[in-house]
């Protein structure tokens, strides 16, 4: 991101500063907000039957003829050269199709990293993918083998004979420092933040706080491994992939290969997990340059090792959070600076510093990432990447602040709440953290808790409560479209490229569709998963039910023009202009005259035909530039820390979340408990063992990198205000990230709270407390 | 990958001719061997299916228990004399694995088991003298959160992995192996090796022979003992420190005591030390503490292990207090 991004940012939200809010997209409420049938109902999964019935398709398991399995090589060496490559005894091996190295590989070019300029860049990495004899990372691939089958695949992968010349390679965090970059912008945000004199400040203040705050690296595990089963035809190509990203998937691949756009179709209905980890990485441009060379349709699924070592997971940070505040608990200065990893090839700016920059207010804030660069494979999004880590930093430091001042850390936090965006200036769309705190504490118990800590004991157990603020911005994507078709039966079928993740994308857009087209539940079908349909935006930034709701109610205003034409005069609504009505019982009536109404159906009949479609864009996302659009949680811990061994055993978790309208309570509390769930391994187990004497990672596996297992997970109650967010379609703000964020502040503050042990460092693990 | 016989041993007299080939080796439950083989780590020519042996758990003439071989994991910790004489051995299987492991891990395969040092674990990427002799120790210096405080050499500093065999050590269990030369019983506390010069060697096990059975004496301590596992996480994780401990009071003396550790030894630790300043005196919580530091004080730690004395002392100490019925 540059210079000239700032600028142009900076001038589009000064200019709507400017523009009446009316005239925006958001400027008027979604009509949807106050007529709701379907949405906000607990309405049961739509995918769930055809899941437990195992008859969901995932991409490993698409059926092809003459299909042959690939097996991928990888480098143990981190930075260095190729010397040698026999690949004669795999190639003689039984059932070996093709052995795949730098040698016979296509040459191609790279990938665009992904961006927010070019839509169709997605590249995770702009690495040569094995175009030479390079080796660049640890794990990186060196070697692929297609063979009849899985196992005979694996079989030939060991034969292949490498040595390698190995070079000095970037690895140690602390070292690398010293070269440090200091980027001109984070996302779409200026990068240095620098109001009034926060360090003055901060050395005359009563009351300070300011410390480093480390956390680790982590990585993607969701069940499903990556893969994809693909194939060519002629000049086309088919790939069945599990990515967040369809539309955009095409079209890169369309481009890196040199083929019509049109010529490339990616199929992703169904995605085992994604969490930031399933967009385009090497092994899908391999297997498809592979399936090329070899004439025959191929399946690739990486192992739990190979993800480890080609997907890239979260970076780790050290992060500097500094805050002074005056007698009456007032902020007088928020810093809130850092190190992460981000090689130049890469594209995850991990932005730890993102809810600072809205969550509060303070007289002088100093805020600036610097990043780091390392020989390793590009670190990436993971769930909520920034503020899962950065709200550990600053929400145990205002922890801490609290402590030393004596007070509350609620009611610190509530003193320090901003009325407008504290660096922007841009007011809120709707923001009631002051709520959900109140809502949450009240439910949680907050009450019981004894400001001293180390005063709760039970046996060897010492009991503790800790809360903290979670945070995630408001977003939509550009490039978002959905097409609406209305059947001769009554009937409609909503089409768009987006997938189902597992968060309820199709459920919660059939909800949507019923009730801005007037329909029951059960005559809406949800078309996905298909770079065929109109394209829908990455599934990302938690923006995806936003982005396509937008669409739909673009195609929504669109479809209404269209059938008052066909209606033409001999109908109820005749005259009516297309502001003049609305969707209303399985057709089109009159705002002013409900009783001037007429069916789909009778419309269609008298038109003669079998089906209407139209399909639209949604509008430019202005909205969350105009208005500053967040949303915000209450987490809430109640844990026990052995006073013999210091095991920490969470009992109780409570998310009171802000996150506008909730579409549907039964996915939204799955979605939220998955997130808090995750920040329980962030808190506690999860890390990267990432060995620096070598840049290997060493616990690629489940059973040595730690997930919480069932029985580290408490009892989790979760709550929201469910205000709508008069900007957004819908009301609604995304909810895929926010579940995270807060949660390891709040674990570390209640284990504060039990032992009167400050742990600064994730994961929180017992050595840290004995 | 690499090609891989398998045949099924239909008795215990079959199995030693079968084991005399280059790399032919014993399945059990395949719970670590067969994820070993996937790995690379372990390279057999030939897997010898030996789940069809005695798997059945019996009450000894002396009121002890002789357990086949084959027994599941899970059948052990289920069994009612097991869970009443021998709670210690019932809760140490239990914390071990997941349920569906303890379901197809055997007791033989348990003893047998290998270290889970990701070092050992990493073919491509590491060195590592247990699996490569002579090639070097990547783990010293490295990763050794999970590596031993107490038994280890400058070759090796990997821990024994099992729940199991602490209790079973604590119980002075006897395995019964079978071979060319022969029957004969080995005690649990010579059954696996410390590392020294040759880490690669890990049991006293000779060429060809078979574990047949583990016996478990009578033990006195059923009513006062017990196993403490501590890890990173609430379930399915490997022991940073185990310990089982078993005493007999009489009065509030010592009469008689058992204390084996686990997760900081390349084997399972008895900590005879401890239990030699404590026998006949006093069942006190400074007793406690003074007899766990003597155990701990030959600890030789590690930058990433360095915690485990402390934890191991203060486990120890929390749980003999436990048992005794002392407050702390």
């Amino acid at each position: 991101m540059s210079r000239v991004q700032n600028v142009v940012v900076g001038s589009v939200r000064t200019a709507l500063g400017w523009v009446p809010a009316q005239w925006l997209p958001g400027g008027t409420p979604d009509p949807l907000i106050e007529r709701r049938a379907a949405i906000g109902r607990q309405a049961s999964r739509l995918d769930g039957p055809q899941k437990v019935a195992g008859e969901a398709r995932f991409a490993a398991e698409v059926a092809m003829d003459r299909l042959v399995y690939a097996t991928l090589v990888h480098s143990p060496v981190t930075r260095g050269r190729i010397t040698r490559l026999d690949t004669a005894a795999a190639e003689a091996a039984p059932g070996v199709t093709l052995v795949m190295t730098h040698r016979n590989m296509p040459r191609l070019g790279t990938l665009p990293l992904i961006g927010v300029s070019d839509l169709t860049a997605v590249g995770n990495s702009s690495l040569p993918i094995m175009q030479d004899g390079e080796i660049r990372y640890n794990g990186q691939v060196v070697a692929l083998v297609l063979a009849d089958t899985q196992e005979q695949a694996d079989h030939a992968a060991g034969l292949i004979e490498l040595d390698y010349a190995a070079e000095t390679a970037r690895t140690r965090f602390a070292e690398a420092k010293a070269g440090a970059r200091t980027p001109a912008s984070i996302l779409i945000d200026k990068n240095h933040v620098s109001i009034g004199n926060a360090e003055r400040e901060l050395a005359s203040a009563p009351y300070r706080v300011d410390y480093l705050y480390r956390t680790p690296g982590q990585n993607h595990n969701a069940i499903e491994l990556h893969a994809l089963t693909v194939a060519w035809q002629g000049e086309q190509l088919l790939v069945h992939d599990a990515t967040q990203m369809v539309a955009a998937s095409a079209a890169a691949l369309a481009k890196l290969f040199g083929l019509k756009k049109d010529d490339v179709r990616v199929l992703s209905p169904f995605v085992g997990g994604g969490f930031g980890g399933k967009g385009l990485w090497d092994h899908q441009i391999l297997a498809i340059a592979a399936a090329r060379l070899a004439g025959r349709p191929v399946r690739l699924a990486l192992s739990r090792e190979g993800v480890y070592r080609i997907i890239g997971g979260r970076s780790p940070t050290e992060q500097r959070v500094a805050i002074a505040a005056d007698a009456q608990g007032q902020f007088t200065a928020l810093v809130h600076t850092g190190y992460s990893v981000m090689p130049p090839y890469g594209a995850c700016p991990e932005q730890y510093t993102m809810g600072t920059r809205s969550l509060y207010r303070a007289r002088s804030v100093e805020i600036v990432q610097r990043h780091i660069d390392l020989d390793i494979v590009p670190n990436t999004f993971m769930r909520a990447p920034g503020e899962a880590i950065g709200t550990f930093a600053l929400e145990s430091a205002v922890d801490e602040l609290a402590h030393a001042m004596g007070v509350d850390p609620i009611e610190l936090r509530l003193r320090n709440l901003p009325e407008r965006h504290p660096i922007s200036g841009a007011p809120f769309s709707q923001h009631a953290l002051g709520q959900a705190y109140r809502d949450g504490a009240g439910r949680f118990g907050w009450e019981r808790r004894k400001a001293e800590p180390g005063t709760r004991r039970e046996g060897e157990w010492l009991i503790g409560l800790g809360c903290a603020t979670g945070s995630f911005p408001y977003a939509r994507m550009p490039g978002a479209n959905v097409r609406l078709t209305l059947h001769a039966d009554g009937t409609a079928t909503v089409s768009c490229s987006a997938q189902e993740m597992g968060m309820g994308t199709a459920t919660v857009q059939v909800q949507h569709a019923a009730d801005r087209l007037g329909l029951p539940i059960d005559a809406i079908t949800f078309e996905m998963g298909d770079s065929a349909l109109p394209a829908a935006p990455m599934a990302g930034g938690s923006c995806q039910t936003a982005s396509i709701a937008g669409a739909m109610a673009a195609a929504a205003d669109k479809l209404i023009g269209e059938l008052l034409r066909l209606a033409g005069n001999d109908t109820p609504l005749a005259g009516l202009r297309a502001g003049e009505v609305r969707f209303a019982d399985a057709g089109i009536a009159g705002i002013a005259a409900p009783a001037r109404h007429e069916t789909f159906r009778s419309i269609l009949a008298r038109a003669g035909r079998e089906t209407v479609s139209v399909t639209a864009a949604g509008s430019m996302p202005l909205e969350f530039l105009k208005f500053a659009m967040h949303s915000s949680s209450a987490i809430f811990c109640a844990l026990r820390v052995s006073g013999v061994t210091g095991e920490v055993r969470v009992d109780r978790l409570l998310g009171s979340f802000d996150c506008g309208t909730i579409l549907n309570p039964m996915t939204a509390a799955s979605q939220f408990r998955g997130g808090m769930i995750m920040g329980l391994g962030l808190a506690l187990t999860e890390e990267t063992l990432f060995d620096e004497r070598s840049g290997r990672i060493m616990n690629a596996t489940l059973a040595d990198y730690h997930v919480p297992a069932h029985l580290d997970v408490p009892e989790i109650d979760v709550m929201w205000t469910g205000i709508p967010d008069p900007r957004s379609p819908l009301g609604a703000r995304g909810i895929g990230e926010i579940g995270i964020t807060g949660v390891a502040a709040a674990v570390a503050n209640a284990v504060f709270n039990a032992t009167g042990k400050r742990v600064r460092e994730l994961p929180i693990t017992l050595d840290k407390l004995l | 990958m690499i090609p891989v016989g398998y045949v099924r041993a239909s008795s215990l007299g079959a199995i030693p001719p079968m084991l005399a080939g280059d790399g032919h080796r014993l399945l059990g439950g395949g719970t670590n061997l067969v994820d070993l083989m996937r790995k690379g780590v372990e390279r057999p020519s030939l897997l010898i299916d030996v789940t069809a042996l005695p798997a059945t758990i019996e009450e000894a003439a002396d009121g002890g228990l002789v357990i086949g071989a084959a027994a599941r994991n899970s059948a052990v910790a289920a069994h009612p004399l097991v869970r009443v004489r021998y709670p210690i051995l019932s809760r140490a299987i239990l914390s071990g694995a997941s349920a569906q492991i303890r379901n197809m891990a055997t007791v033989a395969g348990n003893l047998m088991q290998r270290t889970r040092c990701v070092y050992f674990n990493d073919v491509a990427g590491s060195r590592c003298n247990k699996r490569a002799p002579g090639s070097g120790c990547d783990a010293i210096g490295g990763f050794n959160r999970y590596h031993a405080i107490l038994g280890a050499s400058s070759a090796c500093i990997a821990t024994h992995p099992s729940d199991m065999c602490v209790a079973l050590a604590a119980l002075d269990a006897r395995i019964r192996v079978d071979g060319p030369g022969g029957a004969r019983t080995i005690p649990i506390g010579e059954f696996h090796r410390l590392p020294g010069d040759t880490p690669e060697i890990e049991t006293a096990l000779a060429p060809g022979e078979v574990i047949v059975a583990v016996e478990v004496p009578a033990s006195p301590f059923a009513g006062r003992s017990t196993y403490r596992k501590v890890r990173d996480r609430a379930s399915f994780a490997f022991a940073l420190v185990s310990v089982a401990a078993g005493l007999t009071l009489d009065k509030e003396r010592i009469a008689d005591i058992r204390i084996a550790f686990g997760g900081v030894a390349p084997k399972p630790w008895r900590a005879l030390q401890a239990e030699a300043l404590l026998r006949g005196g006093p069942a006190t919580s400074a007793a406690f503490e003074a007899a766990a530091a003597a155990e701990l004080a030959h600890a030789e730690p590690l930058a990433g292990n360095a915690f485990k004395r402390e934890l191991a002392k203060r486990s120890l100490s929390a749980i003999l207090a436990e048992l005794a019925g002392v407050s702390r």
